[in-house]
């Protein structure tokens, strides 16, 4: 059960652009393959810089302690974005669900979409622009990037449990407040962090972009591929990139799974 | 179980004495009006809710009748006029406390999914701040007097079936024991079956709770078969005819509440009365693990082609013809036969005549508390029964309770 939701909170899902959840049953391929092939993959390229004829520089360039400094710079870069958005994002998605707020769930929810309709390097190159060079600047854009899917899906989730338990949960004495947190959230949490997974992979696989404005990461790897003509680097910082995407996206999936409440 | 558990029958919260627990409820001049709304929704409406009684809200849909009962608790705020529960104006009150203090239950039962039963039930007494080992006690008990093992405490609802959830929705109904409880068409969601038990199992907790009980209907047999008094409420929740049972079939105010009263009076009247207010029949009885020769016996002494036959807790199990017990042994081991027809001493005689007709005995066994076998009900009682019952006109004297 990796995600139970029912139709109808697809539906709600779609119609408001949320990430819709994946209600495929966990398929091997999934749980056992994905981590496989990105394993595979960093242990491929890492042989790859070994055997291939690439020079002195660029072999230590793609060092292993060098290329740990990335990943760690590119994670950093991605989780404090997802950690920032979340903590933008499932509010907003809450308050829209209340009361007078409704009405501006919509108009909200399309100005969240412009940010991932616009181009992600331009968000960053705008990141910079504003709050300067450095990672700041990007750390900021990346959130920007990631907000619809979360306040969608928390929108998406809230909406989609049933009335009735909430005025059962009214009716039985439990204020606003308390119905929210211990009946509403539970029930929508496997949507909502299936938005939050979704603005996890998206950021860390955009967060490659965060090197044009010099916040490191991964996507050096790649920029400096291209601009220096080091095929070998280039491909590296490709496929490090996407297999992070990857395993971050299997880990996320493995959260929900151990998060999911019991009794759904 | 921790030793301070109290054995479910030292009941502690509940008396079971049969004395009133409820309060009266008094609505008067009541009102609730939607903004950009011609009509309101309810309309002045007055009315006295004496304690301890089920009092069902009968009418079509969009009558007003769940909004009625649902200004009680104020999950919908009257526009105007005062509610008193007992003596305070609970309009006045903190809402949330409010509810915490009347029992409310849904149609379909409303549990939360993701909470097992145990916490489903202790969720008011948790919000009351009650210590643990009290809320643990009350949940046992609640359990058990709603009929379920105390092994369901750790189930989730979605383990459970329609009639079990809606006996866990009772439950929490009455976790705080509440002096009154709303039920908002509690048994819609169930089949005819199993609502048949689940009102029978209501009557028979009233009995020991006394509660004042509001209770949401659409089917009128359900308010004739459970209600002491029945409201019969048209558009706007204009009260047509209030009053009980015996009197609505007996005297309908208006062509309205007779074409909610239907044809088959009598039919309906049997639903007033009760099989414990009968005299039950003696069935041959054999148990579990008993000699077939000296049951036959026993049945051929009382002139009996079959007997019953009941597990070590009285429980009735299956028939068994005299033919069957000619085997050895055959009461060693005896399955449960699943369509075994069952009356309570709570039911109505409407719904043993039913079960009567779906037996091929013509009879049907009686059980009271914990299913223990009480006796048998035969077919030429209830039709002894409906002459004593008369036409509708003058049945203001049945000796109905």
């Amino acid at each position: 059960m990796s995600t139970s939701t029912t139709p109808l909170d697809m539906e709600a899902g779609e119609k408001r652009g949320a990430t819709t959840v994946s209600t495929d049953r966990p398929s091997r391929l999934r749980w056992v393959g994905q981590p496989m092939i990105c394993v595979g993959a960093v242990a491929g390229s890492l042989v790859y810089v070994r055997i291939a004829d690439v020079s002195e520089p660029e072999r230590r360039a793609l060092g292993t302690s060098a290329l740990l400094t990335l990943v760690r710079q590119h994670l950093t870069i991605s989780l404090a974005a997802t950690i920032l958005v979340c903590a933008v994002a499932i509010p907003l998605g809450i308050l829209l669900t209340r009361g007078r707020m409704r009405r501006y769930t919509k108009p909200i929810i399309t100005i969240a979409g412009f940010g991932q309709a616009a181009p992600a390097i331009g968000l960053i190159a705008l990141g910079a622009a504003l709050f300067g060079i450095g990672t700041t600047g990007a750390v900021i854009a990346l959130t920007v990037y990631g907000v619809l899917p979360i306040v969608a899906n928390t929108v998406a989730g809230l909406d989609g449990v049933d009335p009735k338990l909430v005025e059962a949960g009214r009716g039985m004495g439990m204020s606003g407040r308390t119905t929210l947190l211990r009946i509403e959230l539970p029930l929508a949490l496997a949507v909502i962090v299936a938005g939050v997974r979704t603005a996890l992979v998206l950021i860390v696989g955009t967060a490659a972009l965060a090197t044009f404005v010099g916040a490191g990461g991964l996507g050096t790897l790649i920029t400096t591929g291209i601009t220096l003509q080091q095929d070998v680097t280039l491909i590296v910082g490709a496929i490090l990139v996407a297999a992070l995407a990857l395993f971050i996206d299997w880990l996320a999936r493995l959260v929900e799974l151990v998060a999911a409440p019991k009794g759904l | 179980m921790s030793e301070s558990t109290v054995p479910a029958s030292e009941t502690v919260e509940q008396p079971g004495d049969g004395t009133v627990h409820g309060e009266q409820i008094v609505l008067d001049g009541v009102t609730k009006r939607y903004p950009r709304q011609k009509s309101p929704a309810v309309d002045n409406i007055s009315m006295t809710i004496p304690a301890g009684e089920i009092v069902m809200l009968v009418g079509p849909s969009g009558c007003g009748k769940t909004t009625t009962m649902k200004m009680i608790n104020r999950l919908i705020e009257p526009t105007a006029g005062r509610i008193l529960i007992g003596d305070e104006d609970i309009t006045r009150k903190d809402p949330d406390d409010l509810r915490r203090h009347i029992g409310y239950v849904i149609q379909g039962a409303g549990l939360f999914p993701h909470m097992s039963v145990g916490d489903n039930i202790a969720l008011v007494p948790r919000l009351l701040g009650w210590d643990k080992s009290r809320i643990r006690r009350r949940v046992d008990e609640l359990l058990d007097l709603v009929n379920l093992e105390p092994s369901y405490r750790g189930r989730y609802p979605r383990e459970l079936s329609g009639g079990q959830q809606q006996r866990v929705g009772v439950a929490r109904g009455l976790a705080s024991d509440p002096p009154v409880l709303l039920m908002d068409e509690p048994f819609g969601a169930v089949d005819p079956i199993t609502r048949q038990r689940l009102q029978d199992e209501l009557l028979r907790l009233q009995e020991e709770l006394r509660k004042t009980i509001v209770f949401v209907t659409h089917d009128f047999d359900e308010a004739v078969k459970v209600g002491d008094r029945i409201a019969i409420l048209q558009d706007g929740s204009e009260i047509v005819q209030y009053d009980t049972p015996e009197q609505i079939l007996a005297h309908p105010a208006n062509e309205f509440v007779e074409g909610f009263v239907g044809h088959g009076a009598i039919l309906k009247q049997l639903a007033l009365v009760r099989v414990r207010d009968v005299d039950l029949h003696d069935a041959a009885v054999a148990h579990v693990g008993d000699d077939p020769g000296q049951a036959t016996q026993r049945a051929q002494a009382i002139g009996r082609e079959h007997v019953i036959v009941l597990d070590s807790q009285d429980r009735p199990q299956r028939w068994m013809s005299l033919r069957e017990l000619r085997t050895d042994g055959v009461l060693g081991r005896v399955e449960r036969d699943e369509q075994l027809e069952v009356v309570s001493l709570a039911s109505t005689l409407n719904d043993t005549l039913e079960e009567m007709l779906t037996s091929s005995h013509g009879v049907v066994v009686v059980t009271g508390r914990h299913n223990r076998y009480q006796g048998v009900i035969r077919l030429d009682t209830i039709m002894a029964k409906m002459q004593d019952l008369q036409p509708a006109g003058s049945v203001g004297t049945t000796d109905a309770p």
